[in-house]
């Protein structure tokens, strides 16, 4: 990884914050977060690394990860930074970004029947707002 | 679609729409599919019963000078001047299919057949864009939770004339849930009526009109005969039936 | 005491005993729970994007048609959770209240103040005054509390109880005679609707949270929301708790063990359609045909 300061001041960097509220440039990488995280046996990239990259101008890997969308917003990680950082919103800012361009994590069609009947309907919703978007 | 700076209409008997963009003058009280005729045009498409009925000729328009939206049926809806609208033709939709009988009537039914109806954010979109001014928005909310005698109350006059579904942000087709909804209303939920199954029974066992009779008759006899005939059975209260 | 209740969408079908316990709890104890006329879904997620407003439309009029009484109860974490933060938006941001409340031609300030029953129950009721309502205490039940994540965080907008170590369910559960259950990970998110898209992973949230609380000696877990129901209740079928023999360890709604501990109608608690059946275990407190259907 090479680092360039044009990449830190990327488009995409504004955006998040324009989205999120969050200034990337606060987290210290305590780590806090991913050792709190109860989703982070799932993911690929730890929400402390998906901070370090945004930080760094490496957005896309961020939003190339698995990462973001294995996030159940349940603000564990908000709850306990030390600079009030919020990963949950950036998490959700890089899935508002990808949703926005048209790229979708859950395919409705493909949702298992059984899943469909049986769960109540806040999960589907939910998963449908956060996986799908509007 | 130009926006011509023109005068009004100088005479108070014509007035000024736009179709597709080209201005033309049509006398006034005219319905906007006879003013397309009167301007020359032939509908081959868009167009149905002409009766405000069947949903065909959903159009939606805007008055020069107001950026709002409005929605009326050709067939029903009066020219107004500087009126400026557009042919769409019917918004892509794509039915499910199932067996009524089969199906419980429930939320879940709804949910599996069109998963989709809960992506609705509420917006309202659709009530506000309905012709028959139909609480669409209600409907869909009441489908989410599984209670189908309301949806089938709620969308009772819908003519299924798709301009809800071309609206809403979450891609819905409200008017197929609603319809799914009657049905399952109608097969499970509705009581079966008493009366019915009585003139079933009835003309089982032969004990109905002499139909040779009937076949032979003059239209005149008949249509006395029809304008006299008993369309519930006066104890329809009393077996219970609504 | 009557207060506007919304119940959202799961509350009215897949999730019946969560309201009609809660019901039939409130109205022994005096509280009066009027379900709002007309209601839409509140869209079940806070929308955290900062620049639009869409997503905010669904809670908004939810929250103005109870302007009037200024107060909106709720059951479900997901509805409590996307009500309060919706709310201190718009009572706190002027450009979104005035793009808000314009789309939804409604005037509406942002002074509803969203409840929950817990709340009422503690700071309204008193959790005293409810154990002295009591008619069947439960003696040696011994339950897990299970917060789940939406009614604790964000702490600073939930205001509901320390986000960390919280106590309200457990005081909860002393006033109907419970002996409580401590143990790690009852603020621990149950995978939530991951669960849709990754049910392998939700489970393996929701395991870890059965596997602690049995480990500590729960033979009950309490929960306030539906979603946290189906992946606890639903997480047992497939993943045996403690890696032994399966431990079935009946998830129940906070509610019905409000209503059985008062004596109310057995028919609110609908304890039928769990996957882990947890009338064996209350088969002391439930009446006699219940105990029969049990025992089957």
């Amino acid at each position: 990884m090479i680092l360039q300061h044009l990449k830190t001041e990327d488009a995409i960097i504004s955006e998040i914050k324009e989205i999120s509220g969050v200034d990337v440039r606060a987290c210290y990488q305590c780590g806090k977060c991913t050792a709190g995280c109860p989703l982070a046996s799932a993911m690929d990239l730890m929400p402390n690394q998906i901070l370090r990259l945004l930080q760094l101008g490496e957005h896309e890997q961020a939003l190339k990860s698995r990462t973001i969308w294995q996030c159940a917003s349940c603000l564990t990680c908000a709850a306990r930074c030390p600079k009030e950082v919020d990963p949950a919103r950036v998490m959700d800012a890089l899935r508002t970004i990808l949703m926005r361009r048209g790229a979708v994590h859950l395919e409705i069609p493909k949702v298992p029947a059984e899943v469909l009947a049986e769960a109540p309907q806040q999960a589907l919703i939910g998963g449908f707002r956060k996986f799908v978007g509007y | 679609m130009e926006e011509e700076q023109g005068p009004m209409a100088a005479e108070p008997t014509m007035v000024r729409f736009y179709l597709m963009g080209k201005p033309h003058q049509v006398p006034t009280g005219l319905t906007i599919q006879k003013a397309m005729e009167y301007a020359g045009y032939r509908l081959l498409r868009g167009c149905g019963c002409r009766g405000g009925f069947c949903g065909a000729c959903g159009t939606v328009y805007r008055i020069g000078g107001d950026y709002r939206l409005k929605v009326g049926l050709a067939c029903q809806t009066v020219v107004e001047d500087q009126m400026y609208l557009a042919q769409i033709p019917f918004f892509p939709a794509v039915k499910a299919t199932y067996k009524v009988e089969d199906l419980p009537p429930t939320a879940e039914t709804l949910i599996s057949l069109y998963p989709e109806i809960l992506r609705c954010v509420g917006c309202n979109t659709c009530r506000k864009v309905c012709p028959q001014e139909i609480e669409v928005m209600r409907y869909v909310a009441a489908a989410q939770r599984g209670d189908i005698a309301r949806v089938a109350d709620l969308s009772f006059d819908c003519l299924m004339c798709g301009l809800c579904a071309s609206r809403c942000p979450a891609e819905i087709v409200q008017y197929h849930v609603a319809i799914l909804a009657r049905r399952l209303y109608s097969r499970h939920i509705a009581k079966p009526a008493a009366h019915l199954a009585q003139c079933v029974a009835a003309i089982d066992r032969g004990e109905c009109a002499d139909l040779d009779a009937m076949a032979a008759a003059d239209p005149a006899k008949l249509k006395g005969l029809y304008n006299v005939r008993d369309i519930e059975p006066e104890d329809l209260e009393a077996a219970g039936q609504e | 005491m009557r207060l506007p209740y919304f119940p959202g969408c799961t509350l009215h079908s897949k999730a019946k005993g969560f309201d009609a316990s809660a019901r039939a709890g409130a109205q022994a104890l005096d509280i009066v729970m009027e379900e709002l006329p007309e209601w839409t879904c509140c869209g079940a997620t806070f929308p955290m994007a900062a620049d639009s407003a869409m997503g905010l439309v669904a809670p908004t009029r939810i929250l103005a048609s109870a302007k009037a009484a200024g107060k909106l109860l709720t059951l479900c974490s997901f509805c409590y959770n996307t009500l309060k933060r919706t709310n201190r938006v718009i009572a706190t941001d002027a450009e979104r209240r005035r793009k808000v409340t314009t789309f939804i031609e409604e005037d509406y300030q942002g002074n509803v103040q969203t409840v929950h029953l817990l709340e009422v129950l503690r700071d309204d009721i008193g959790f005293e005054a409810v154990a002295g309502r009591v008619v069947k205490p439960l003696h040696g039940l011994k339950v897990a509390p299970y917060y789940g994540c939406l009614l604790l965080r964000p702490a600073d907008e939930m205001g509901f109880d320390d986000p960390e170590r919280p106590t309200i369910l457990e005081n909860f559960l002393k006033s109907l005679g419970c002996t409580v259950v401590d143990y790690p990970h009852k603020t621990e998110c149950c995978g939530s609707f991951v669960a849709v898209s990754s049910p392998e992973v939700a489970q393996g949230c929701s395991a870890r949270i059965l596997e602690a609380a049995v480990k500590h000696g729960a033979e009950m877990l309490v929960v306030s929301c539906p979603l946290c129901q189906y992946n606890l209740d639903r997480a047992q079928r497939q993943v045996q708790a403690g890696g032994g023999p399966a431990t079935r360890v009946p998830v129940l709604y906070f509610s019905q063990l409000l209503a059985l501990a008062l004596g109310c109608d057995e028919a609110c608690l609908h304890l039928e359609g769990h996957a882990v059946d947890p009338r064996p275990r209350l088969s002391k407190w439930l009446g006699q045909t219940s105990q029969a259907t049990a025992l089957v």
